[in-house]
């Protein structure tokens, strides 16, 4: 009757948001008396995946098929519903991704769960089982009760924060027979950049609008960005201007973020864009422009010129 | 071929969003009800495809009647008829089983919705649809083309984008760019008010989720302002202050 959590690497690691999906999954797991299982799809290394013990996992099951190391949400939904059924797992935690969305509803409507995502908080355990929602793009949030017998629980970034232990999760191999009717989409080409900071994932965000005037100028967001260890993310018409990659289009059409501290260097702050940054922790505004919306959202602001403000923000964290 | 395309009837994103009934029920008072930003795109690809192979589009909303404005702009913008499944769309898995039976009996061959509707921001629908009727579901798709019964389709992953071919019938979750959004021209609203609308009751009633209340975030406290010449004080801040770096 354990609680699973899915758990996704990048680049051979447990993902951050992994991280703190497992030390979410075992809370949940203490507060109904049970284990927290981690499963790990793919080819991986044990003692990696056996730091999964760090975060509250007593059990790794590890699917290693090497048909799995391709990211494949129905594949994927189709090995984690047999983990759940081998460990009679009735909820399943996993951070949000893209990977795991697309395996969470194909899950949901393999179970029959009830699926909850965007969850920022523990669930509360009584007569019902309640889980908080982030709704509206993080306008609201809405109370909801699931009701279905097993449940998924989507968890939004920065929900808890993981503390570390030194103890180590048990690797047990886990080999369903996989159906081939799950490997129909053939991927012909993958573009990823490897080596920055996932824009998801990321605990620091640099971001940048169209008060950057173009992308030659974008060497002051990166540097910035890079002396922090951030990510770096853009508003729409950026993106749309092809300034920048879609995949760092933040908002309400684009991504949405939590991380701790969000810069945002030259954006307006038009309610579209807010949508899908209001949940970060710190958010910093510059902007050259007193008026701008955006200062009603933030935390810290700076009125400034972008061009003379960023160099000098890179320079003062290069020298603590 | 024959093409479903999923629209949801949502707050337009300028909404400030509020709550009555001791916070259990949206205030619709004084909000403008919109096509979903994803679903206008999946519908604007929809439209193209009819265009280039004669396809036709049909638009489902699972809904009540007020979102029959939105559904009217669908037709206006090219959909040749809809079909609103006359009921609140409380819970996800419901609105699927209904997509699902729909689906099962006029067997399409795409089913384009939006990556996530924009007021419960599940992303779960395609998925859960694709799973019932035993087909692929793909999601975020960024461009589409269709030839024969192949679909060449580009994904969004995160920090890239990946290629992919798959065989019809499929689900999608679609974003930008598939298309540029469509606005109706006057002959679309014209013709939309004959294009036929079926209202059909839902097939099932299950639901597995409850929202049991509303609530909106807390304000932000004041802005702390930094004169820029001072702008390393913000770095200060952010390590003694804030301690997020
Ligand atoms: C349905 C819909 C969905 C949308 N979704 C999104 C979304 O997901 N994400 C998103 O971002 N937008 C979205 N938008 C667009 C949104 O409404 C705004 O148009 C957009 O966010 C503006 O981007 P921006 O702030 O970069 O540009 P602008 O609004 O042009 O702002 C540029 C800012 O830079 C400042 N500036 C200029 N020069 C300097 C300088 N040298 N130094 C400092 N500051 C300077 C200006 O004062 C101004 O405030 C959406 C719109 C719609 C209708
Ligand atoms: C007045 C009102 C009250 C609502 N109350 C609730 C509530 O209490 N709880 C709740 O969970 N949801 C509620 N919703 C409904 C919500 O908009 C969704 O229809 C449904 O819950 C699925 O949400 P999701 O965010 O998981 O969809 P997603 O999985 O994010 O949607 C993905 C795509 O699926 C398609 N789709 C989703 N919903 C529909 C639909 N209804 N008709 C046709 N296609 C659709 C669209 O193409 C959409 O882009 C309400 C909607 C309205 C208008």
């Amino acid at each position: 009757m354990s609680v699973l959590i899915f758990v996704e690497l990048d680049e051979g690691k447990i993902k951050k948001s992994s991280q703190e999906a497992i030390f979410y999954g075992a809370k949940v797991a203490g507060m109904m008396g049970t284990a927290a299982t981690a499963v790990v799809l793919g080819e991986a290394d044990s003692a990696e995946l056996a730091t999964a013990g760090r975060f509250g996992a007593t059990k790794v099951l590890h699917a290693a098929d090497p048909k799995l190391n391709e990211t494949n949400g129905m594949a994927y939904a189709s090995v984690v519903a047999a983990a759940a059924q081998q460990e009679g797992a009735k909820v399943i935690v996993l951070a949000k991704s893209s990977l795991a969305d697309a395996m969470a509803a194909r899950l949901a409507g393999k179970l029959k769960a009830g699926l909850a995502a965007n969850v920022i908080d523990l669930p509360q355990l009584g007569d019902s089982f309640r889980v908080k929602r982030s709704i509206y793009t993080g306008k609201a949030f809405a109370e909801t009760e699931l009701t279905a017998d097993t449940k998924i629980l989507a968890i939004k970034k920065n929900t808890i924060t993981p503390e570390e232990t030194d103890a180590t999760a048990s690797v047990e191999a886990f080999s369903p027979a996989l159906n081939e009717g799950d490997f129909g989409l053939k991927v012909t080409n993958t573009e990823k950049a490897t080596g920055d900071v996932l824009l998801p994932e990321a605990d620091l965000v640099v971001s940048a609008g169209r008060g950057l005037k173009g992308p030659e100028n974008w060497a002051i967001v990166e540097d910035l960005a890079k002396a922090l260890g951030a990510a770096t993310a853009c508003s729409k018409p950026v993106s749309d201007l092809d300034w920048r990659p879609h995949h760092e289009h933040v908002g309400q059409t684009g991504i949405k973020v939590s991380p701790n501290l969000y810069i945002a260097a030259g954006i307006s702050g038009a309610i579209q864009h807010l949508a899908g940054v209001n949940s970060s922790k710190v958010i910093v505004v510059i902007n050259k422009d007193p008026e701008a919306p955006f200062f009603k959202s933030a935390d810290y602001g700076i009125v400034g010129d972008v061009f003379e403000v960023l160099p000098r923000l890179t320079k003062a964290v290069q020298a603590l | 071929m024959k093409i479903l395309v999923c629209v949801t009837s949502v707050p337009d994103t300028t909404t400030k969003i509020t709550f009555t009934d001791n916070n259990t029920k949206l205030n619709k008072a004084g909000v403008q009800f919109i096509t979903g930003p994803y679903d206008d795109y999946a519908l604007a690809r929809a439209v193209e495809l009819k265009e280039q192979t004669g396809a036709s589009v049909t638009v489902l909303n699972v809904g009540e009647a007020d979102a029959e404005p939105v559904i009217r702009k669908c037709l206006a913008i090219g959909a040749d008829d809809a079909i609103r499944v006359n009921a609140d769309p409380v819970d996800a898995y419901f609105v699927a089983e209904q997509i699902a039976a729909i689906a099962k009996e006029n067997s399409y061959d795409l089913i384009l919705m939006g990556r996530e509707s924009i007021d419960y921001n599940g992303g779960q629908v395609h998925g859960i649809v694709a799973e019932m009727l035993g087909i692929p579901s793909i999601s975020p798709v960024m461009k589409l083309d269709i030839s024969g019964t192949t679909a060449k389709m580009t994904r969004e992953i995160e920090g890239g984008k990946e290629d992919l071919e798959a065989s019809l019938p499929l689900v999608l979750g679609c974003q930008e760019p598939i298309a540029e959004w469509k606005i109706p021209n006057m002959r679309g609203i014209m013709t939309a008010r004959t294009k036929p609308l079926k209202v059909v009751e839902p097939s099932s009633r299950e639901t597995l989720t409850q929202v049991v209340s509303y609530e909106l975030p807390a304000p932000r406290g004041a802005v702390k302002m930094i004169p820029a010449d001072q702008a390393e004080t913000l770095i200060q801040l952010l390590r003694t202050e804030a301690k997020v770096i």
